[in-house]
């Protein structure tokens, strides 16, 4: 492990931590464009960020210490996955910890710490996220899993940095299987990140809500991390995508001289999918909350069917 | 004898609707409410008055409707017996006016099995009467614990979910107990009263004057509905006419409110399931509509504009022209949105048999007004009971059988164009005449109703007078006293994420109903 190295993968660390609300803004200001409005700018993120940061945080009398510290490894986590995933270069002193099976784990241990921090306090919003979202979860893990699955048989690794260097730097050949893994991935990117159709980020009612019900008794820095964590994880789903999905521009290994490319490679694709993601939203309306395990289910079986097409029309 | 013949055997009243008022004893009282009942009318409102000051106990006036017109009755009651015969087994929405009364003014419904309070919560004590002559409102009351009985229900797996009143929206105070298993809802219990403001209260220490401006003031969305049905019933004691041109622009404005209300409502109801470019678009035509009504009128809102005899408000050609060419804006706009929102897949699964309130239910419990038009109840006083300036307009009433919030979107949809068309009408006949009349003085004792179909539903005030023009009483009513306790049962077996767009379908007014 040389320094130069060392270097570049803290470089990508410190900008997927602070570039994720960014992405959010972009993402808000793209739906406030859709819908007439003239939006809060991309920014806003940031200064909700601080607004939170500078309040004091208010607890519940009876909150245990799974409650208070549930912020913080939720906002590890999502670093930790937004942080792994190849975002600039390929071959960095984390790549070998880059499993795609790690980054669902990753994700599973998110989602189980702000489910038991959601029912600490004994709320029936709480409660009601906290099963909503293992609804959601269990449903959209098996469709993830199927998408990295079919994406691996491809490069015979489930490691990342293996798959995003197979499809990027050999020769170009076009995979339907990927077709159908990427449509796939997208469903499970909007159920995972609680976006529209299947949940709604902005909602004010606390009926519907599935995220920002686990979330209601938070407060100040607390809230703070666990929308970061939001952000960071919207930002992890999508840089995943690129990386599976379209991966071309990366940097091979450590070389400063291809990071200008890389970093505009990265720009263009996030700001695409920022706007391709909103697009989305506005578009649909919100689901039945029993129509989410057709809408996994469908997800779930374009990944099968994506891995069929790839044995079906041999490799 | 035949309820036609009873009623018209009553006094009919002085005012624009075909109302007849009589005093009746207990047994005639409950005879009659069973009578209209099994005729298929419904009951309008059901309020009590202190007469004690003129030695003459309490009493309790209900106002009934029948396809005649509307029946009201006077029933006195004795100060050592403070008791009326129940009628929530005729008509189910009567339950929470009875405990209303009860609250108000210690005259309790006899034989009814819910007591329980209403609009009392714990600022004033149970055997305190706020609505008594003998009240002093200046009394200060410790708060007291506020226990209430919620109806519990047992089972495998059901638990409740107590919402409110505080919300994470900025929405009206109000609490909501669910009773769910899994997701789906077995009952839903409102409790309500938040808001209480002593509005009755000091409607009793104003003039017939000064009570315009109050009575403009009780739910801000219906400004003009009540302004109207108050100004009716002053001009139907003091027996004012206002002018044909004065009428003419009342119905104007009432319109432009529906107007206003039913663009807030669809937008609404895009917003509930998610799909915000509906919300935007509708609010963006909202604002356009009431920054014409701040332009012509000087109020967004279009507050004090309706006044006992007549408007405060004129409309010259410029002015008609202005409003001509916001209603083809929104004539053209919305008939984009509208097939926006009937081909949209995602809002229509989500419209589409959610709250369904069937006819036959609606008619049992007595939905009234908008919601009611949508579930078969075929009640419009615009159409029904036309008095100036709608005699002259043929209203067509908008009425859906499917009682699901798709059908509350499109009896809205359907209002909206015909609300168009009739501002068109009035803006083309607009009559010349004087503004606004001088109202004369009103006798003591005189009884006035004003009845008027705002945009959630029909409007009453009911006003009993005092001498030298003073109010002894004055009983403002909202359609929301009838459709809350509908929006329970409309609730059920639906799934607990689907409340607040039924909720929002009927779009009523917790303040409206809480005085």
């Amino acid at each position: 492990m040389n320094l130069s190295a060392l270097l570049f993968q803290l470089l990508q660390d410190t900008l997927v931590v602070l570039a994720a609300p960014l992405l959010l803004g972009w993402v808000n200001q793209c739906r406030a464009w859709l819908q007439n409005r003239s939006g809060a700018g991309v920014l806003q993120p940031y200064r909700k960020l601080i607004k939170l940061f500078h309040k004091d945080a208010v607890l519940a009398h009876n909150a245990s210490p799974l409650f208070r510290f549930m912020p913080y490894i939720l906002f590890a986590c999502m670093w930790l996955a937004a942080a792994l995933v190849p975002v600039l270069a390929t071959d960095l002193p984390l790549s070998p910890a880059v499993d795609v099976i790690a980054l669902v784990g990753i994700f599973a241990l998110a989602r189980v710490f702000i489910s038991l921090a959601a029912m600490d306090i004994g709320t029936a919003f709480g409660t009601l996220g906290a099963r909503r979202e293992m609804l959601v979860g269990f449903l959209a893990e098996p469709a993830l899993l199927m998408v990295f699955f079919t994406a691996s048989v491809i490069s015979h690794s489930t490691s990342l940095i293996t798959i995003v260097e197979t499809l990027a730097h050999t020769q170009f050949v076009l995979y339907p299987s990927l077709a159908f893994a990427a449509v796939a991935f997208v469903m499970v990117l909007l159920a995972e990140n609680a976006r529209i159709p299947v949940d709604n980020p902005s909602t004010h009612l606390e009926l519907t809500m599935i995220h920002e019900a686990m979330i209601l008794e938070y407060s100040a820095r607390h809230l703070a991390l666990i929308e970061w964590a939001s952000a960071l994880k919207l930002l992890a789903y999508i840089t995943i995508g690129i990386a599976l999905f379209l991966p071309w521009g990366i940097a091979a290994a450590d070389h400063w001289s291809a990071l200008p490319i890389a970093l505009v490679a990265l720009f263009v694709k996030l700001t695409a999918a920022g706007a391709g993601l909103a697009l989305l939203e506005t578009l649909s309306a919100k689901m039945r909350i029993f129509r989410v395990p057709e809408f996994m289910g469908t997800a779930f079986l374009l990944a099968v069917l994506g891995m069929l097409t790839h044995f079906l029309l041999g490799s | 004898m035949t309820l036609d013949e009873t009623m018209h055997g009553f006094p009919q009243l002085a005012t624009a609707m075909p109302v007849w008022h009589g005093t009746v004893e207990a047994k005639p009282f409950r005879d009659l409410c069973e009578e209209v009942r099994r005729s298929g009318g419904k009951l309008v409102a059901l309020w009590g008055s202190d007469e004690t000051a003129r030695e003459n106990g309490y009493a309790l006036h209900a106002a009934l409707i029948t396809v005649r017109g509307m029946l009201c009755l006077s029933l006195p009651i004795a100060v050592d017996r403070p008791a009326f015969p129940d009628i929530s087994d005729l008509f189910p929405g009567a339950n929470r006016m009875q405990r209303a009364v009860a609250d108000m003014l210690g005259l309790h419904a006899l034989g009814s099995d819910d007591q329980r309070k209403w609009l009392r919560h714990a600022s004033w004590p149970g055997d305190v009467h706020p609505l008594r002559k003998s009240f002093d409102a200046a009394n200060k009351f410790p708060t007291d614990s506020d226990a209430y009985a919620f109806v519990p229900v047992s089972g495998d797996g059901v638990h409740e979910i107590p919402v409110g009143p505080v919300h994470a929206g900025t929405i009206e105070p109000g609490h909501f107990r669910f009773s769910i298993i899994g997701e789906r809802v077995l009952r839903l219990e409102q409790r309500l009263g938040y808001t209480h403001k002593g509005i009755e209260k000091r409607f009793e220490q104003m003039t017939l004057t000064q009570g315009a401006k109050l009575a403009g003031r009780i739910s801000g969305d219906s400004t003009v509905a009540y302004a109207w049905a108050y100004a009716q019933a002053v001009e139907s004691v003091t027996g004012a006419q206002p002018s044909a041109r004065a009428l003419a622009l009342r119905g104007v404005l009432l319109e432009l409110e529906r107007i206003h209300n039913h663009l807030g409502d669809l937008g609404y109801l895009g917003n509930d399931v998610a799909l915000a470019f509906g919300f935007a678009q509708f609010w963006i035509l909202k604002e356009d509509a009431l920054r014409m009504n701040g332009e012509l009128f000087g109020h967004r809102y279009l507050m004090d504009k309706v006044l006992p005899g007549g408007v405060s408000c004129d409309l010259d050609e410029r002015g008609c022209e202005r409003i001509r060419q916001l209603l083809s804006h929104l004539e053209n706009e919305v008939s984009v949105l509208r097939n926006i929102y009937d081909e949209h897949a995602g809002a229509q699964d989500r419209f589409l048999s959610t709250g369904r309130v069937s006819p036959d239910l609606a008619a049992q419990l007595g939905l009234t007004g908008m919601a009611g038009r949508a579930s078969g109840q075929a009640w419009d006083l615009r159409a029904q009971f036309p008095c100036a300036p709608y005699d002259q307009l043929e209203v067509n009433m908008a009425t859906h059988r499917n009682g699901d919030v798709a059908a509350r979107v499109t009896v809205r949809f359907e209002e909206l164009s015909e609300s168009i068309r009739l501002i068109r009408r009035l803006l083309d006949l607009l009559p010349a005449g004087e503004l606004q009349i001088a109202v004369g003085n009103a006798p003591d004792k005189a009884f006035g109703i004003g009845w008027v179909e705002g945009w959630r539903g029909e409007v009453l005030v009911a006003l009993h007078t005092a001498p030298d023009n003073a109010i002894h009483r004055l009983h403002p009513h909202d359609p929301s006293w009838q459709n809350w306790p509908v929006l329970e049962h409309a609730i059920i077996g639906n799934i607990v994420p689907d409340f607040p767009l039924i909720n929002k379908s009927f779009n009523l007014s917790y303040s409206g109903q809480d005085l």
